[in-house]
């Protein structure tokens, strides 16, 4: 008899469940191109101008590309000298511009016009050599093309049938355009747990596995899939004993799920009477329907990026209070936390984005982001008070690395309270004010940091990658983010102590929160408050109680002497296996 | 002021990207507007994309055309530039 055939990837799980279904390629690199014509002079003018900027652009891109280049191949660089040759040739630019203004259509459809004039003319030519030089023409296009269009790529808002996507990775801005209802699943060739599409996923609750690193080669469009979120496997083209042996497994699952979900508003409390507050992570407006009916006791972290994300424009004082007052009203009587903007500085300043070098995550952003453009950070400010008034409210400063940082963001945001007062306007008065700790120096000082705030929340997925050093869309490194590490460990209880001997509350929310094997950890360590993607909340809330808060206890004292990651993973693995068998490969830490 | 002038190509590699980006270089460097031209095509000497087009290996003969004041010594650069073999130096 014929083993059970079918061609098998192997990646890291990030969203559980199994789904079966045809695969959408979402081909990253091909731009798609809209034809328009212009009605007058004037929008003619207009669309020389943005050709004109967009050349610039590239010839900016392509000069900073020159100047970075390491010594050892700067003899390559006439290549990009080239590139930036053709960019001044008469029959790219100039020929182009022509054209928008002569036939009156967009800058785009007049570029793709010139390429193929360009191509004609070297199709005759018979050196090889010299016809591979289309090549670097056609890579300029592509990037003049980038910047004419934003850097949109494919437009995932035409995906009509529900399939799994197949993409190398994805940014927010795909995934803002996606009718999320229509997939079933993600899959990419980069990532790891705490990539944006990993935890879009997760708050989908769609199955995902993320650092295929092939993903994209291997599988054509249109062809069936079987991902298999809970152990990272993908089977592609699968025969059909395979299919039924995963459709089985798929109905187990969701049968679980749902008597968990008929259960998810029960408090958390353990056996022995320990009562722990779980909240859930929103991105989104929308996600607060979703947050209430996992269970959700309020929302311990609202991270606020969204509306800066799909908008060009920084949003104005008035769609943020918007926003922030529904959030507020629909979770009222229950307390949303909200986070000041986590975003890098490049996404408002382009002339950051030149130097967003290797590190961004090192770079400005976060409150660094904020503190130097007090503008940007007092609009949001003064919205999140105005919106406090509709419900409850706590604000929150993330990626805070010193003391001096918080006495800036306070005395900021007294600055706006004032304002606020003269023009009696109401708000919140005794908002309380936290911050993150993801920065190991502020977990250092966790004990200095506590004199001056009302409450901490860890943040564990930035503080892993940054303890750790391990960049975590990088998915040759992503297997070393590993939440069990000692040093990881030790950190999280340092901060706690820290905590609790000020009198403060410590929250976490990071996904740590709603991993199984972490939450036993978390319990032990004396955490009263959890806040995940809503996604895990009713399996979370589920385990709790059927653990014991002084057992936890007891056994973290056994876990803190362990030495490596893998020993503290067996030893929480034994444990909640033994309580709840089928929790075990819950963990997305494999 | 126009005029002409007949050149050969000796480098070995031809007329490539690294040698026309040259040419350029000089006729952007000159008011005179430069040709160049093969047989019957006749190309626009600060294109790059033009000058590739030709498809100049070793050997070819070129006629040289400079339009405008600073025309001989536009010329007068660029029989240099061919005879230092685009300082290729083979």
């Amino acid at each position: 008899m014929e083993p059970m055939t079918a061609h098998q990837l192997k990646g890291i799980a990030v969203s559980p469940g199994i789904i079966i279904g045809k695969a959408r390629l979402v081909d990253r690199s091909r731009i798609k191109i809209f034809y328009k014509y212009l009605l007058d002079e004037k929008q003619a003018r207009q669309e020389v101008q943005r050709f004109d900027s967009a050349l610039q652009a590239t010839k900016e891109q392509i000069r900073s590309l020159k100047n970075g280049m390491p010594d050892q191949i700067k003899q390559h660089a006439f290549i990009l000298d080239a590139q930036l040759m053709i960019i001044d040739d008469s029959m790219f630019g100039e020929a182009t511009v022509n054209t928008i203004v002569q036939e009156k259509i967009n800058a785009e459809w007049a570029l793709q016009k010139s390429i193929h004039n360009i191509h004609q003319l070297f199709e005759q030519v018979k050196d090889d050599y010299i016809h591979e030089r289309i090549t670097d023409v056609d890579y300029v296009a592509e990037r003049v093309l980038r910047n004419l269009t934003g850097k949109e790529v494919e437009d995932l808002t035409e995906i009509r049938e529900r399939v799994i996507i197949v993409a190398h990775e994805l940014s927010p801005a795909d995934t803002t355009a996606i009718d999320v209802g229509k997939i079933l699943g993600f899959i990419t060739d980069v990532g790891g747990q705490t990539s944006h599409t990993s935890i879009l996923a997760r708050s989908l609750k769609i199955p995902a596995v993320v650092g295929l690193e092939t993903a994209t080669q291997q599988i054509q469009d249109g062809i069936l899939l079987i991902v298999d979120g809970n152990n990272g496997e993908v089977l592609i083209d699968p025969d059909d004993e395979l299919i039924i042996q995963y459709q089985e497994k798929q109905l187990q699952q969701e049968r679980y799920q749902s008597r968990i979900a008929k259960i998810s508003h029960l408090p958390a409390t353990t056996k022995d009477s320990h009562r722990i507050i779980t909240k859930a992570n929103i991105e989104f407006l929308d996600e607060v329907r979703e947050a209430r009916e996992h269970g959700a006791e309020g929302v311990g972290l609202y991270r606020t990026e969204y509306l800066y994300m799909t908008s060009k424009e920084i949003p104005s004082e008035e769609e943020l209070f918007e926003d922030y007052r529904q959030v507020a009203k629909n979770m009222a009587p229950a307390q949303v936390t909200f986070r000041t903007l986590d975003i890098g500085g490049e996404k408002f300043m382009p002339q950051l984005a030149a130097n967003k070098g290797l590190n961004p995550a090192l770079g400005l952003r976060a409150i660094r982001f904020c503190l130097r453009e007090p503008k940007i950070f007092k609009t949001q400010l003064r919205a999140i008070l105005r919106a406090s008034i509709y419900g409850k409210i706590e604000l929150m400063f993330p990626m805070i690395a010193d003391l001096q940082e918080v006495f800036q963001a306070k005395a900021i945001l007294n600055e706006v309270m004032a304002e606020l007062d003269d023009r009696k306007i109401k708000y919140q008065q005794d908002i309380k004010v936290g911050v993150m700790i993801e920065v190991p120096s502020a977990v250092a000082i966790a004990d200095i940091l506590a004199k001056q705030v009302d409450f901490f929340s860890i943040g564990t997925n930035d503080l892993i990658q940054y303890a750790l050093a391990i960049d975590r869309a990088n998915e040759h490194v992503a297997y070393m983010y590993q939440p069990f590490h000692p040093a990881i460990l030790r950190m999280i209880r340092q901060v706690v102590q820290a905590g609790q001997k000020a009198g403060i509350r410590v929250a976490i929310c990071g996904e740590m929160a709603a991993d199984p094997l972490c939450t036993y950890i978390l319990l032990g360590m004396g955490f009263k408050e959890l806040s995940m993607n809503f996604g895990g909340l009713p399996i979370i809330k589920e385990l709790i109680r059927s653990l014991s808060y002084k057992e936890a206890q007891a056994d973290l004292k056994r876990i803190l002497k362990l030495d490596t990651a893998d020993k503290v993973q067996e030893f929480v693995l034994k444990r909640i296996s033994s309580i709840m068998p089928d929790i075990g490969r819950r963990s997305y830490i494999h | 002021m126009e005029l002409k002038k007949s050149l050969q190509i000796i480098n070995e590699l031809g007329l490539h990207a690294r040698s026309a980006a040259k040419i350029v270089g000089l006729a952007k460097a000159h008011q005179a507007k430069l040709y160049l031209k093969k047989g019957e095509k006749e190309v626009d000497g600060s294109s790059i994309l033009s000058l590739l087009s030709l498809s100049c290996p070793q050997g070819t003969e070129v006629e040289a055309r400079a339009d405008g004041a600073d025309a001989e010594s536009l010329l007068q650069a660029l029989t240099e530039l061919f005879e230092r073999k685009f300082d290729e130096g083979r």
